[in-house]
């Protein structure tokens, strides 16, 4: 069952990060996220407490700083944003190297910056250690509507058959003379989008029935479900990142 | 696998509108997912999952605009309330963003709230109400709906990029002041043109699965599309 599947992040070791359930994993990770964005941008200390933090959970889990950092480029765009914001915000202005700067825009520029780094960071470090199946597994046991579950784990499933019919066609289309280039590949996959989603979706509904002709009911089979559920010290382990980043937070917010 | 994304990163909404948003998004979310059990049969159960793959994979090609300061990406509003209903659809574009924020960090996990209520509630609501509305009272073959699909992409876009603007207004971090305006106008122009693209994948999706399989689009509603007849050249031109 794991071949194939989009494990583009996920890093496969072993360490006490991975071995946690999911579960834990995505309530730390949200609730640690929850309390960076509540801190106060002015409160610098606490970031570079938040950042060591990170950087704890990396080393446990054995994720290297360099991996984590090209990753996190995902975010360039709105740093992006960060970084005009100091030129056109207004009220009081600074002058630095003879650049007019607003103050109000370099504390904006900072959050975006140090919050959206940190969130990513979390994320990242989500995603390298939890499979997807188990990301699912772990909102599934959170009470995540089926619903939602069910499209999610479809999601996953048909993202594979896209890819692979996609590349199927590619394939057929060069066998047949077509000669893509840079952007003109762009053409022939435009014209050929509608084909491919109709083939991937019947190659989809197909699986589809042989999993309901097999006894699926909407659920992943219980066999999954009842590994693994976390434990009271599981959670306690989880649960101390977001706590002593609660911590800092909770100082900044009386500091400042 | 990788990307540039414009999701709302953290720390750009102070976090009091975000929460506020965060409970309306849920509060939608939770009235789709009561409305969409009745939807999600045999049929459109892989349905909702190829939708939301195919907005998770579309949503990977960026559109540099301009110089590359400002990129920008598929939506796929339209295409989910066109294919799979505005209930389910809200929800397929919904998961594909609650997968990026936990799995790729890409839009922050304390705004998922913001950006779920831009691209799926907004987004997906535009796209469903024009489409229902012009299909209504057009008639259905396949270049009016080509048409259709387009023109609701176009808007579906525009619309999901000036909710960043309305929950930029609200709850910014940095005020801008007359810049506003033009962050506005900047989002509503650089989304004009991601409109245009993503309606050409949204027609010729549409088209290509009413043409072959009716039954699975869901803004038809079981009906098929009306052939357009050839009307036979009289005179001709001299």
């Amino acid at each position: 069952m794991g071949a194939g599947h989009a494990h583009v992040l996920y890093q496969d070791r072993t360490s006490p990060v991975h071995r946690l359930p999911p579960e834990v994993k995505i309530t730390a990770m949200v609730a640690f996220t929850l309390v960076v964005v509540a801190t106060p941008r002015e409160a610098f200390w606490a970031f570079g407490g938040y950042a060591v933090l990170v950087a704890v959970v990396a080393a446990l889990a054995r994720v290297g700083a360099r991996w984590l950092l090209t990753r996190s480029l995902i975010e360039v765009p709105f740093v992006l944003f960060a970084f005009v914001l100091p030129f056109v915000g207004r009220g009081e202005r600074v002058d630095w190297f003879g650049l007019s700067l607003s103050v109000d825009g370099l504390y904006g520029g900072w959050n975006i910056l140090a919050k959206g780094t940190l969130g990513v960071l979390a994320s990242l470090l989500l995603a390298a250690t939890t499979p997807m199946r188990d990301l699912i597994l772990g909102l599934d046991r959170l009470r995540c509507p089926q619903v939602i579950t069910q499209i999610a784990t479809f999601m996953l499933r048909y993202l594979d058959v896209l890819v692979g019919e996609a590349k199927r066609m590619r394939v057929a289309r060069i066998s047949r003379g077509d000669d893509p280039r840079f952007l003109w590949q762009l053409r022939g996959f435009a014209a050929g989008v509608g084909a491919l989603f109709l083939r991937a979706f019947e190659r989809g509904e197909r699986v589809y029935l042989a999993m309901l002709s097999r006894g699926y009911t909407g659920r992943m089979p219980a066999v999954w479900q009842a590994s693994g559920t976390a434990t009271v010290g599981q959670w306690l382990r989880g649960v101390s990142v977001p706590a002593v980043a609660a911590g800092i937070a909770a100082t900044a917010a009386v500091l400042t | 696998m990788e990307t540039l994304a414009m999701h709302i990163a953290n720390g750009i909404i102070d976090g009091p509108v975000a929460a506020v948003f965060a409970a309306f998004a849920l509060a939608v979310l939770a009235f789709c997912v009561l409305r969409a059990r009745s939807d999600l049969d045999d049929r459109l159960a892989p349905m909702a999952g190829l939708v939301a793959a195919f907005i998770f994979a579309v949503q990977m090609l960026n559109f540099p605009i301009f110089t590359g300061a400002v990129s920008g990406h598929l939506l796929g509003g339209a295409l989910a309330a066109i294919l799979v209903g505005p209930w389910v659809g809200a929800l397929c574009v919904a998961v594909v963003l609650i997968v990026q924020a936990l799995v790729f960090g890409d839009g922050g996990v304390a705004m998922l709230g913001l950006n779920v209520t831009n691209m799926a509630i907004f987004g997906t609501a535009a796209a469903y109400l024009l489409v229902a509305l012009l299909l209504r009272v057009l008639p259905r073959t396949p270049a009016v709906l080509a048409g259709v699909a387009f023109v609701a992409s176009v808007v579906s876009v525009v619309v999901a990029s000036q909710g960043f603007v309305l929950q930029y207004w609200l709850g910014g971090t940095t005020d801008l002041g007359n810049g506003l305006g033009g962050l506005a106008a900047t989002l509503a122009g650089s989304h004009l043109l991601i409109g245009v693209g993503e309606g050409l994948i949204t027609a010729t999706t549409v088209v290509t699965v009413a043409k072959v399989r009716p039954d699975l689009v869901y803004a038809l509603r079981g009906r098929r599309l009306t052939r357009p007849v050839s009307v036979p050249a009289v005179g001709g031109v001299r």
